[in-house]
């Protein structure tokens, strides 16, 4: 065996050096100093994230287990991007509350496990690999998010988590399984020959769907949602709204579009369906949130929702819309994550009433989520506004004239909610704001990154078209 | 550099330079500065258009065209024709003078100009484009600072308006993107590229059913801004609630965006659909017209008084414009530029009251011409400009109306004229009213007999504002004579 083709592999084995590295680490560094492991574990992933932008050849191993093309490689330095902003927001968060625990490696290794288990599931060239990548990218953010022992909330949170993934993933199992029964195969390219509308399939699509459904956190699945965002700790909440959820949608989009796609006369009407419910029920819950994280926790339900009408076209236009809205959503939500983030840290205030005034004491933070709020209702010129305007006109480009009517009267629903967030934070005064704070330097660069990011995308053109040349690829 | 695209540069120098200023003396003076220089270029572009048009006789001018997303073939497009170039010159008067009229804006001085700078840059960025999709951000970016305006620096329930006034109108753009997507994928009818350029839309033959469809779409999202009845409601609460500088701006220029966008996008892409639907936005726009000036007969405050007013005068825009012959859609135009000016001018002598003698019920009010004379005397002048007088730019657009929508013969359209008619009487009855209550009879209040006299910026501002109106009312041809030559090309879309 020609072992040079591993190199296929290449993010994988590289995160797994890193996670190995940082085994040794935790145990060669005294305990006096291991707050140099949160510094080691950012500048180690940093330097992944760098290398994964060298030129890499593309192909499939193990019989096709595994495959890479130009797109799953880009995705996985989008994710690689999400999870170091990631980690720069929550630096401060580890050094001040973890470190004293003891507990600083762990929180690495369990979220650099989840990020490899995702690697794999986006690569996965069959059934068995999918279910692998999906086990491993969840079970390990359970632990996550029990991670504030301290916190009677974050435990629950955990337990939620896990128990209602595991149900999720024997759903999901249980429909692949039905799947294998029918076309004979657990290998994508062979079930794309074999698979046929039958009862039998259409049924375990259905389980299939709502085991991915709920990473994805679409309506009816979406009930864990709030409760974990809101126990877990505000990274991992940050991680499951964007890291987690991109990944999902991105392994469900190749798979409809490429194995699924002789059932699209099918899962076009699912989509339609829970695409509607989904917006509806986030945005109209969303209305009524007091806690940021929970507030954040439905708006980001109303945005799987609109990710759905790129999923809804199969076509290439689908792919290049949802691959560029879900990078723009990652830089957006992790703008507003890492505000909440910030303040709860200084202060441990998490409601939207303990915003209000803070323009007047913080302009800065204050300006970053404005921009984020503004990216996530789609307002021109902040990159929102292109991300769900190109996923619009993907839906239109089907035909699907009602459905983005009706996302477009969720995007206005929704406009409201985030103008609440905006109207506490520029257009009240009040007598106990958040006083003034001075973040450390690694959460200022990952808020600044992200308003960059929210700034330039959407107006540089380039990338879209960049991002349309790579999605030829998944055809 | 090109001539049109300096319109949205300039403002976002000003902005950039406002980021560095520190206090209200230098936020104003920059931002007097960049808005003075932009109206240099209006008048400059309006010189340069004549010339240009005399050997140049494409639809549109000073045309620039860089691909933007090619993909979809959105390009930033830009351009200009007699129409857009009248409302050019319309924004920027207006721009400084609610510059000069903010000049005491001692709270947040710097975030209060960016945000109204920023406003300008959508409104100047959507008269200029040529592109849809360009068109369509420019819109949004207009609209999305008035909600930091009118919640920040607004007075009496400002979150509330402000809240009302852009779900209002976002919503409504919401529902324009539904319609400008569906112009979109119907751009390639006759077998060419899909594409959002205004001008070659308007060469394709959309199909029936597809311009019956998007229609609807496409003129409420845009009439919406252009407070088409029932979906004016945003309408007197935002106003009520802004301050001065952002109603001037609002009623002055923002609405405009209404007429012009049905104009424009609507009826020039969508003739078939504008023929076959024109009866009920007739009938939504005379309400307006109606409504409008008999609601401003009952209100006691100036502001509401004022926005009723503006619903009843952009009604007629939208009436004019459906009435689907050159002389009517001149009127409208006009009107929409004359409306701006004089209700720029109403807010800001509103404003200038108000901030004299902390009212705005003109039943406390009276005797004001006795102890403001200035600012009473040009409210006159306002007033009789609103209500038509021959000399006024409000005579010169109303006549045009009336005249062109006699010129549709069926009853319909003949009792939707007469209807519409009878508001210059009613418009007479609520200016009249409010100039007898608030600036004749005795002086209510003795503290009135030391009100504050009007300051050089406020002389300023109001004299912008004042000229146009006498102007376009004594030499109004070389304008007509502009807007006229640009509707060409829209009337050959309805043949």
């Amino acid at each position: 065996m020609d072992f040079s083709s591993f190199l296929l592999m290449r993010h994988e084995i590289i995160l797994l050096a890193v996670i190995l590295l940082l085994v040794v680490a935790e145990v060669s560094i005294s305990n006096a100093k291991k707050s140099s492991v949160v510094h080691l574990a950012i500048f180690l992933f940093g330097i992944h994230t760098i290398v994964g932008f060298f030129k890499i050849d593309y192909g499939s191993l193990f019989g096709g287990m595994f495959q890479t093309n130009e797109l799953i490689h880009f995705f996985k330095n989008v994710l690689n991007i999400g999870v170091l902003i990631l980690l720069l927001q929550s630096g401060d968060w580890l050094e001040e509350k973890i470190i004293q625990q003891q507990r600083g490696t762990e929180f690495f290794i369990l979220l650099f496990s989840s990020l490899l288990g995702m690697y794999f599931m986006i690569s996965a060239g069959d059934f068995l690999m999918f279910y692998l990548g999906l086990e491993l990218s969840t079970l390990p953010v359970a632990a996550l998010a029990a991670f504030e022992v301290t916190k009677r909330i974050s435990s629950e949170s955990g337990i939620k988590l896990i128990l209602s993934a595991a149900l999720a993933s024997g759903v999901s199992l249980f429909g692949i399984s039905m799947l294998y029964a029918t076309t004979g195969s657990i290998y994508f390219a062979e079930i794309s020959e074999a698979i046929t509308a039958s009862n039998l399939t259409i049924l375990g699509f259905v389980l299939f769907f709502a085991g991915l459904g709920f990473k994805i956190s679409l309506v009816p699945f979406h009930f864990w949602t709030a409760d974990v965002y809101e126990g877990a700790p505000i990274s991992i909440a940050s991680y499951l709204s964007v890291i987690s959820k991109g990944a999902a949608v991105f392994i469900l989009m190749i798979l409809l579009f490429t194995v699924l796609k002789p059932l699209m006369h099918i899962w076009e009407n699912i989509l339609y369906g829970v695409a509607i419910i989904t917006m509806f029920i986030g945005n109209l819950f969303a209305l009524r949130q007091q806690n940021m994280k929970r507030f954040l926790a439905f708006s980001s339900i109303a945005q799987a929702g609109f990710i759905l009408l790129g999923l809804i076209t199969g076509n290439q236009l689908g792919t290049t819309t949802v691959v560029y809205f879900v990078l723009i959503y990652i830089f957006s939500n992790l703008a507003a994550f890492g505000v909440v983030q910030a303040i709860s840290l200084k202060t441990g205030k998490e409601n939207m009433s303990d915003y209000e005034g803070l323009y007047r004491t913080n302009p800065n933070l204050s300006l970053v989520m404005m921009l984020a709020l503004f990216s996530l209702a789609g307002i021109p010129p902040v990159a929102g506004f292109f991300g769900k305007f190109f996923l619009f006109t993907a839906a239109a480009s089907k035909g699907y004239y009602l459905l983005v009517f009706l996302a477009v009267v969720n995007v206005t629903i929704s406009l409201y909610y985030y103008l609440l967030v905006i109207r506490a934070m520029f257009l009240r005064k009040s007598d106990n704001a958040i006083p003034y704070f001075k973040s450390k330097i690694y959460m200022k660069l990952g808020l600044l990154i992200t308003a960059v990011g929210i700034l330039v995308i959407g107006l540089y053109s380039p990338l879209y078209d960049y991002i349309h040349e790579l999605s030829k690829s998944v055809f | 550099m090109d001539i049109l695209s300096l319109f949205i540069i300039v403002p976002i120098i000003t902005i950039l330079v406002l980021v560095f200023t520190k206090n209200l003396k230098q936020a104003r003076v920059v931002s007097m500065i960049g808005s003075a220089v932009q109206l240099v270029m209006a008048v400059n572009l309006v010189f340069a258009y004549f010339k240009e048009r005399a050997v140049n006789d494409s639809i549109m001018v000073f045309t620039k065209d860089v691909v933007w997303f090619e993909q979809f073939n959105i390009h930033y497009n830009i351009g200009v024709d007699g129409i857009s170039v009248a409302l050019l010159l319309l924004t920027t008067i207006v721009v400084l003078a609610g510059v000069f009229i903010s000049w005491k804006m001692y709270h947040l001085p710097k975030e209060f100009f960016i945000s109204l700078i920023v406003l300008s840059v959508g409104v100047y960025g959507f008269f200029i484009s040529i592109d849809l999709f360009t068109m369509f951000v420019f819109f949004e970016i207009a609209v999305i600072p008035m909600y930091l305006l009118i919640g920040i620096w607004g007075s009496g329930p400002k979150e509330y308006s402000a809240m009302k006034l852009t779900l209002m109108l976002m919503g409504a753009s919401a529902v324009l993107l539904v319609g400008i997507l569906g112009i979109y994928f119907n751009s390639d009818a006759d077998g060419g590229a899909l594409t959002f350029n205004i001008l070659e839309i308007a060469q394709v033959n959309i199909p029936f059913e597809a311009q019956k469809l998007f229609f609807p779409l496409t003129f409420i999202g845009f009439a919406v801004i252009g407070a088409l009845f029932p979906f004016h409601t945003w309408s007197p609460d935002g106003h009520a609630s802004a301050p001065t500088a952002v109603s001037m701006l609002h009623a002055g220029v923002l609405m405009k965006l209404g007429g012009y966008g049905v104009f424009r996008v609507a009826m020039y892409l969508l003739p078939l659909g504008a023929i076959d639907w024109s009866w009920v936005f007739i009938i939504l726009s005379v309400i307006g017209v109606v409504y409008g000036a008999l609601s401003a007969i009952r209100q006691t405050d100036l502001k509401y008084i004022n926005a009723y007013s503006s619903v009843s005068h952009l009604g007629l825009v939208l009436f004019a414009l459906l009435m689907l012959n050159k002389t009517a859609w001149n009127g409208a135009i006009l009107q929409s530029l004359s409306h701006g000016f004089m209700t720029a001018l109403f807010f800001a002598l509103i404003g200038m009251i108000y901030g004299r003698t902390h009212t705005r019920d003109i039943g406390k009010l009276g005797g004001l011409l006795k102890v403001i004379p200035f600012i009473s005397v040009i409210y006159v002048i306002a007033g009789l400009a609103s209500l038509g007088l021959p000399g006024f730019s409000g005579f010169v657009a109303e006549m045009n109306i009336f005249v062109g929508a006699f010129q549709q013969e069926d009853t319909f359209m003949r009792v939707a004229t007469i209807l519409s008619i009878s508001v210059i009487v009613i418009t007479a009855v609520y200016i009249l009213r409010v100039v007898g209550i608030m600036l004749m009879g005795p002086i209510k209040n003795d503290a009135y007999l030391k009100l504050e006299k009007v300051t050089w910026y406020e002389r300023f501002g109001i004299l912008l504002l004042l000229i146009p109106i006498v102007g376009i009312g004594v030499a109004p041809l070389w304008l007509s004579d502009m807007i006229l030559e640009s509707l060409d090309p829209f009337i050959k879309g309805l043949l």
